[in-house]
């Protein structure tokens, strides 16, 4: 009895994903029949005229998440190191919980500040000390009138991706036996000589793991994205240029399609966000497993 | 890093204070570990500058009219958030009860009944993993598919079901791991008595287990309360005024409400969102705090 009871809430999971997808791409069809394949790259998107393309959406998301993941990646990591190897005993148990209280903070919240308090920020001192000192590069053009940007994206995008990256990497490292430690360092190794020489060898692959899904919680925010973007339909080549993802777009225009087909272009874009995620999860799994750290990793 | 000197020209030791090459050496270590100390300031605060950032805000909002009165049905100043208050905690509500039971059987199948070689166990184990990796507004457009379109009307239940498919990964993963903590000893012992394993299970592993699965299931709502997405898509067109049918209408909810005046340029709007955040943000933020207290506690107490 018992046993046929957990049996059944434990396919639960299983069924819910199949019919996840299952709707999805039910939802999809009519504009994967309308468009196929090139709807992934075409870069129009104008429901009063049926015209849908996720190529914008597609830069977006890439966009934001790769100035995400190119921040939060070395932040986590030393923030790791700190919590695993170099903070006192006291201090771990204080700042530790810390971190993981950033990724509480609701998505809904963080993007409402990052409006009011950190978009004008960004705006006002970010954007034109990076145009004055890189906008050689294109991507560092001129500040715009609101903030609202790609860049400010990308920034709230890595609060919310860094304290995954970090207690995750702080996990792996903490596996690193205490004697291979005290072992470089009775050889005379400093402590970035043990830590690059003994601790990062040893879990990169999970620290590669956590870099990965810290990218996927990346490509599918949506609140906090479509709050701070700026929802611009065009490609731009600066980074303070409003934009979009296809997270965003999807929770901004959902309640508001014009026409069957805007909803199908919607569900399309969920599609293609799922594989995405699903790829970056499994990508993430496949890594953990191969070097056999997947039970730190599930912690 | 090269640590062989070169003996063309031998360095006598003349002092044990670092110099030359393992000046150089510790000068490296010393710029990065502070780096990382850096690092970690940064991102301490952050959390402080947001923290503080909705407190300074959200607390001229705080009064007891706030917490108990509805909003203004056609805008304005005044009035408070208790239709968004009742609606999440409703909603929220209803997802716990249906997610508890079959995160916590489903854990229970996994860990004591399929055994670790099991193909289902595995299989169980990937999907909660990908469960848990979801993009949250793609979880809010499979319930609008499968509810709003079908139904032609947004709910509180609909809000539920979303929120339910979110917090099971989180409930049935952490009650796993407290599974696993339960000492083996106990389950053999029980197996030489001659105990029915159901009979172990209900009587001694799951109340074992009892304060790491609450623990689960507090974070679980605490993720759930916050959670936007979703409710915004199945959930985000209502009418404001206190009610406690999920059914049949949309639901007032605290994350909606923030995100719709977050998106509109007013600034009574904007005062009543910053108070719904901050009574948002200390919810969240005590339930975690509660949830490692209360984890802790039990560690201590059974000597993990």
């Amino acid at each position: 009895m018992l046993l046929a009871l957990t049996a059944v809430a434990a396919l639960i999971p299983v069924l819910v994903l199949v019919e996840i997808g299952y709707q999805v791409i039910n939802g999809a069809r009519p504009a994967i029949s309308r468009f196929g394949l090139g709807f992934l790259w075409h870069s129009g998107w104008q429901p009063n005229f049926s015209i849908f393309g996720a190529g914008n959406m597609l830069y977006g998301t890439i966009v934001s998440s790769l100035i995400a993941l190119a921040l939060a990646m070395p932040l986590g990591i030393a923030i790791a190191l700190y919590l695993s190897m170099i903070a006192p005993r006291g201090i771990r148990a204080i700042v530790g919980p810390m971190v993981e209280m950033l990724a509480a903070i609701p998505s809904v919240i963080l993007g409402f500040w990052g409006i009011i308090v950190f978009a004008p920020f960004v705006q006002q001192h970010l954007e034109p000390w990076l145009h004055s000192v890189l906008g050689f590069i294109p991507i560092f053009g001129a500040a715009e009138t609101t903030g609202l940007s790609l860049f400010t994206a990308g920034l709230v995008l890595t609060i919310m991706v860094l304290p995954i990256i970090a207690s995750l990497s702080r996990d792996m490292f903490l596996t690193v036996p205490a004697e291979l430690r005290d072992g470089a360092e009775a050889l005379g190794a400093t402590r970035w000589e043990m830590i690059r020489g003994v601790v990062l060898p040893t879990t990169i692959s999970g620290v590669a793991a956590a870099t990965v899904l810290g990218l996927g919680r990346a490509l599918g925010e949506a609140i906090a994205v479509a709050q701070v973007i700026g929802d611009g339909n065009l490609i731009h080549s600066s980074l303070f240029e409003t934009g979009s993802t296809l997270a965003s777009r999807i929770a901004l225009e959902i309640q508001y399609t014009v026409s069957p087909l805007h909803t199908a272009s919607l569900f399309y874009l969920a599609l293609i966000l799922l594989a995405i995620s699903l790829l970056t999860n499994l990508a993430a799994q496949g890594i953990a497993r191969r070097f056999d750290v997947g039970q730190a990793l599930a912690q | 890093m090269s640590t062989v000197s070169d003996p063309t020209s031998p360095q006598p030791i003349k002092s044990l204070k670092p110099s030359g090459n393992l000046g150089r050496r510790a000068a490296v270590s010393r710029l990065l570990v502070g780096g990382a100390t850096a690092s970690a300031l940064l991102a301490v605060a952050v959390l402080a500058i947001v923290v503080f950032g909705v407190v300074v805000r959200g607390i001229h909002a705080l009064t007891i009219g706030f917490l108990t009165k509805d909003p203004p049905q056609f805008g304005g100043a005044g009035g408070g958030i208790a239709s968004a208050i009742v609606g999440s905690a409703l909603i929220v509500g209803v997802a716990t009860v249906i997610t508890v039971p079959i995160g916590v059987l489903g854990a229970i199948y996994v860990t004591e009944f399929a055994g670790p070689r099991s193909r289902t166990a595995r299989a169980v184990r990937t999907s909660l993993d990908l469960m848990q990796g979801l993009p949250t507004v793609v979880v809010g457009l499979f319930v609008f598919g499968l509810i709003v379109t079908a139904t032609n009307t947004e709910s509180g239940f609909a809000g539920s079901i979303a929120l339910s498919i979110i917090m099971l990964p989180l409930v049935a993963r952490s009650t796993q791991e407290v599974l696993l903590l339960v000492p083996t000893g106990l389950r053999e012992a029980a197996d030489a008595l001659g105990v029915a394993r159901w009979r172990s299970v209900v009587r001694m592993i799951v109340p074992a287990a009892m304060g790491g699965i609450v623990t689960g299931t507090i974070l679980a709502v605490a993720r759930a309360a916050g959670e936007t997405a979703p409710l915004l898509i199945v959930d985000g067109i209502y009418t404001n005024s206190t009610t406690i049918n999920v059914f049949g209408h949309g639901m007032p909810n605290i994350p909606v409400l923030i995100w719709t005046a977050s998106e509109a340029a007013d600034p009574n709007g904007f005062a009543r969102a910053w108070g719904a955040a901050l009574v948002l943000l200390a919810v969240i933020l005590i339930a975690n705090v509660g949830a490692r207290v209360l984890l802790a506690r039990s560690r201590a107490r059974t000597g993990q």
